[in-house]
């Protein structure tokens, strides 16, 4: 796992971050998040919260968005919690970026299943493009992290990318991905093997095969 | 009341009780480095692991099963040997080998649990954890790779001190206990955590790298930094003091202890009177025991001698002084330094009746004019339990930070007589109220109108005493109750004119009502008492004497001697019976165990350890409070003289209170 370290609390950070405060638009969206949990129990909303402040920091800053102490300590007096308690949540879960990170932030999964399939060739293929684990490339596109099984193993090796996964790589498909990513383009997200779906079996279904087309009563056939 | 079986042994165990404490009733040993009595339970160490039928066929982690009808529990079977092998193999993993260099050594849970349970020898080949040191503030040395996560300090500081700022980061082997961003714990019951802390991550840093505990002499103690009368070892090596430490006591501490209890003694090495010393010429000069008697027999005061007790002071002492003043023929006693006069013909009107364990009861409570986190850290914590329980605090007095939602309802005293009705609903409609009067609310002049909403709310009814004053002086509650007082307080004494004004450790006192006296000042601590004296003559501070204690809850305890006083510092009782002779009088007796059987002959009370019963509440009488309340402790870690000479107890209030940072720079 990456090693991880809140961003240090300079005076330039309290001064860029220290004003922070919701939006118009997300302070709404922060009031409906609380209501959703009963009475006496908001302190629940700590982690919709969180990741609300981070897309919030990276609207602001054009990255995936990250948590600087200041804007943590704006949701713990949001809910009115000790800031200790945020920091241990933000800390805990690798979703919250501690750091700032880049426009795109390329989590390669490097888990086993991942790794059968190919996926050091995918961290290969993003050394090439100047990547660097846990760094943000100096044009500040990119950000590199190996991460730990996101849970796509049937469509193995893969990468996140900001919120969207893209799954049967190669190299070369990754790099067709990063490419339009680069080019403010949206690539098709999800599995990358032509022909396939989501996560059937590639050459189509091994099992049920009478689903394939319409609903099937397998009932009798027991 | 479910029966279970513990190792063939049937017992029965109180409802809600848990297959950890079920074994305990049995006499069995259960190892543990989460749990804790008085903390919640967490479960994460699995050293406890029992085998408990009915239930899966693998061990169990005792400390977080209840115990429930018809349980067969097993401590010592082949299972439970292998499980707390296997556990404490796990936890010496990333445990450093570091014992010979690790302050806990000698008293770890670890190192003792690893002896006794675990399985001798490491299969352990790869690499170790290392965490950074964490910056915990003056009191608290880190040391995080030793650490097991057990959080026994997160859930300190959130559920006892409530003062959220020690937190686990991150996840999995990552894990690392700390402060918020590494600030100082700032709070006036941190270095409890050392305590609690099975292993030796965090230890303590003025104590760091001074003793192991089996060189030291422990010594049963009553601490006397603030009135509560706190149970505490006073450790010793050698003549000097290294460490106190809680002992437990339900009806006090619990088992918790001030930082300020905790570190002012390394105050009781420095700036210490250890010679006589006589003003000559406007300059104190060392100065014999014979020439500082002949100075104090040539004022010829006769009977015009009076004595004022300080705040540390043992009853022994303020009675051998009653006894020497009786024997001269003269009564100017009073022990409150700065001149407060409330009636002390009742002592039931100030005293705290509910006791502290009571108090945890209460349903509505009325603060008036007391910082209580600062006057007495650990009744603090029992209103925070009070407060768990639903209890409502309303304050009269300037803001302080408490550790619970409490209603600030402004520092007017005047507010008393009229407060808003919502407040005095909840009062009047509640079942146990209390009130709590502090010292500035004394000094506001607040008592006479408590004691009147006392009878108006009810607050003494059956089974419950809700009436309470709140004091600062570990001595306040013994001179009260030898009469060391006077009715228009320290004003009479000054009125008097006497010729000699015996100071027993009197430092908070305005020396300059007594100008035209001969000051004989017998204390410990050159501070501002000694400043002021025409004579000193050095006596013991309370670690060096035995004494008895009563604190402001009335309860009577005694302590022991820990070590000698330094130089030519005596027992405060010798340097008394030794001015009897300087005056011609005889005061009856010649030994310690002497003058405290006299002492117990004039006040039974205080030869009984345990509550002093000090009946009814007085009739209220006319006084009306008014004026701006103000707390008297403007800095918590220097309200007296042992603590103003103590290295430790200067960093903290110049760094935490403060906030120099000077010192936390210093210390890396």
């Amino acid at each position: 796992m990456a090693v991880r370290a809140p961003h240090p609390d300079t005076p330039e950070l309290r001064e860029r971050w220290g004003s922070f405060t919701w939006t118009d638009e997300n302070a709404a969206k922060a009031k409906e998040i609380v209501k959703r949990y009963p009475e006496g129990r908001q302190r629940s909303a700590v982690m919709p919260l969180l990741d609300l402040a981070q897309r919030q920091v990276g609207a602001e800053t054009n990255t995936q968005g990250w948590l600087p102490i200041p804007v943590i300590e704006f949701v713990a007096d949001y809910l009115g919690m000790p800031a200790i308690r945020v920091l241990e949540v933000a800390s805990f879960y690798t979703m919250y970026n501690l750091a700032p990170v880049g426009r795109f932030h390329v989590q390669v999964c490097g888990t086993t299943p991942c790794m059968l399939r190919g996926s050091d060739d995918i961290l290969e293929a993003c050394y090439k493009r100047g990547m660097k684990k846990g760094h943000t490339t100096e044009d500040g596109l990119w950000t590199l992290t190996e991460v730990e099984c996101m849970g796509n193993c049937a469509t193995a090796p893969m990468v996140q990318i900001n919120d969207g996964n893209y799954e049967d790589l190669t190299p070369e498909r990754l790099d067709r991905v990063l490419d339009e990513l680069a080019a403010g383009r949206q690539p098709k997200e999800g599995t990358q093997e032509p022909g396939r779906h989501t996560s059937e079996p590639v050459g189509g279904p091994t099992t049920l095969k009478e689903m394939v087309g319409e609903n099937h009563d397998y009932r009798g056939e027991w | 009341m479910p029966k279970v079986t513990v190792d063939g042994q049937e017992i029965e165990v109180p409802n809600g009780a848990t297959v950890l404490q079920a074994c305990e009733l049995a006499g069995k040993e259960i190892p543990r480095f989460c749990y804790h009595e008085r903390l919640s339970i967490a479960g994460n160490c699995r050293m406890c692991l029992v085998e408990v039928k009915p239930g899966p066929p693998k061990p169990q982690a005792s400390c977080a099963l209840p115990a429930t009808e018809g349980q067969e529990i097993r401590t010592d079977s082949e299972m439970v040997k292998k499980a707390r092998e296997g556990v404490m193999e796990f936890l010496l993993i990333n445990h450093p080998l570091d014992c010979p260099i690790c302050d806990q050594g000698g008293e770890c849970d670890l190192q003792d649990q690893a002896m006794a349970y675990g399985r001798g020898a490491s299969r352990y080949h790869e690499n170790k954890r290392a965490v950074t040191e964490k910056y915990m503030g003056p009191l608290i040395k880190t040391w995080m790779t030793r650490c097991i996560h057990c959080t026994r300090c997160v859930r300190f500081s959130e559920e006892i001190a409530g003062v959220d700022e020690i937190g686990a980061l991150y996840r999995g082997e990552d894990m690392q206990i700390t402060t918020y961003l590494e600030h100082a714990a700032k709070h006036e019951l941190s270095a409890n955590v050392i305590d609690l802390c099975p292993v030796g991550a965090l230890t303590s840093r003025p104590y760091a790298f001074e003793a192991r505990p089996w060189e030291l002499s422990k010594t049963w103690g009553i601490d006397v930094s603030d009135a509560m009368g706190t149970n505490i070892r006073i450790d010793a090596r050698m003549r000097e003091v290294l460490r106190v430490l809680p002992r437990n006591n339900d009806d006090v501490n619990e088992e918790w202890i001030s930082d300020k209890a905790r570190w002012q003694v390394d105050g009781l090495t420095r700036r210490r009177l250890d010679k006589v010393w006589i003003r000559r010429g406007g300059k104190l000069e060392a100065a014999s025991w014979d020439e500082a008697f002949a100075v104090i027999a040539g004022a010829n005061a006769g009977s015009s001698v009076a004595a004022i007790a300080g705040d540390l002071l043992d009853c022994e002492t303020m009675f051998a002084a009653k006894k020497l003043l009786g024997a001269l023929g003269s009564t100017l006693i009073e022990s409150r330094q700065t001149g407060m006069d409330y009636p002390v013909d009742n002592l039931a009107a100030v005293n705290f009746n509910s006791t502290f364990a009571g108090i945890e009861e209460a349903d509505a409570i009325l603060i008036v004019g007391s910082h209580i986190r600062w006057e007495a850290p650990l009744v603090n914590v029992r209103l925070r339990k009070a407060i768990k329980r639903g209890a409502k605090v309303f304050v009269v007095g300037p803001h302080w930070e408490t550790t619970y939602p409490a209603e600030f309802l402004g520092d007017d005293a005047a507010v008393l007589g009229d407060l808003p009705s919502h407040v005095a609903d909840a009062m009047s409609q509640a079942e146990r109220p209390a009130i709590i009067v502090g010292g500035a609310g004394l000094a506001a002049g607040a008592l006479d109108t408590a004691l009147s909403l006392a009878g108006k709310w009810n607050l003494v009814r059956d089974g419950w005493n809700g009436f309470n004053v709140l004091h600062m002086a570990a001595a306040r509650m013994g001179a009260l109750m030898l009469g060391f007082a006077q009715k228009g307080g320290l004003r009479d004494l000054a009125d008097a004119k006497p010729k000699v004004l015996l100071s027993l450790g009197a430092d908070e006192v305005n020396y300059q009502q007594f100008a035209g006296s001969l000051k004989v000042y017998i204390g410990h601590h050159g501070d501002k008492g000694a400043h002021a004296a025409d004579v000193i003559l050095p006596a013991s501070a309370y670690t060096e004497k035995a004494g008895t204690y009563v604190n402001t809850e009335g309860r009577v305890q005694m302590s022991d001697k820990a070590v000698f006083a330094p130089g030519d510092a005596r027992e405060d009782w010798t340097i008394l019976r030794a001015l009897a002779d300087v005056f011609g009088v005889s005061v009856g007796f010649d030994s310690f165990d002497e003058l405290r059987a006299a002492m117990i002959a004039e006040v039974p009370a205080l030869g009984q350890e345990g509550l002093a019963s000090y009946g009814a509440l007085p009739q209220p009488g006319t006084g009306t409070p008014k004026g701006k309340i103000a707390y008297p402790i403007k800095d918590f870690y220097l309200t007296n003289p042992i603590a103003r000479a103590s290295l430790v107890m200067q960093r903290c209030s110049a760094e935490l209170l403060h906030g120099d940072a000077d010192f936390a720079e210093a210390a890396e």
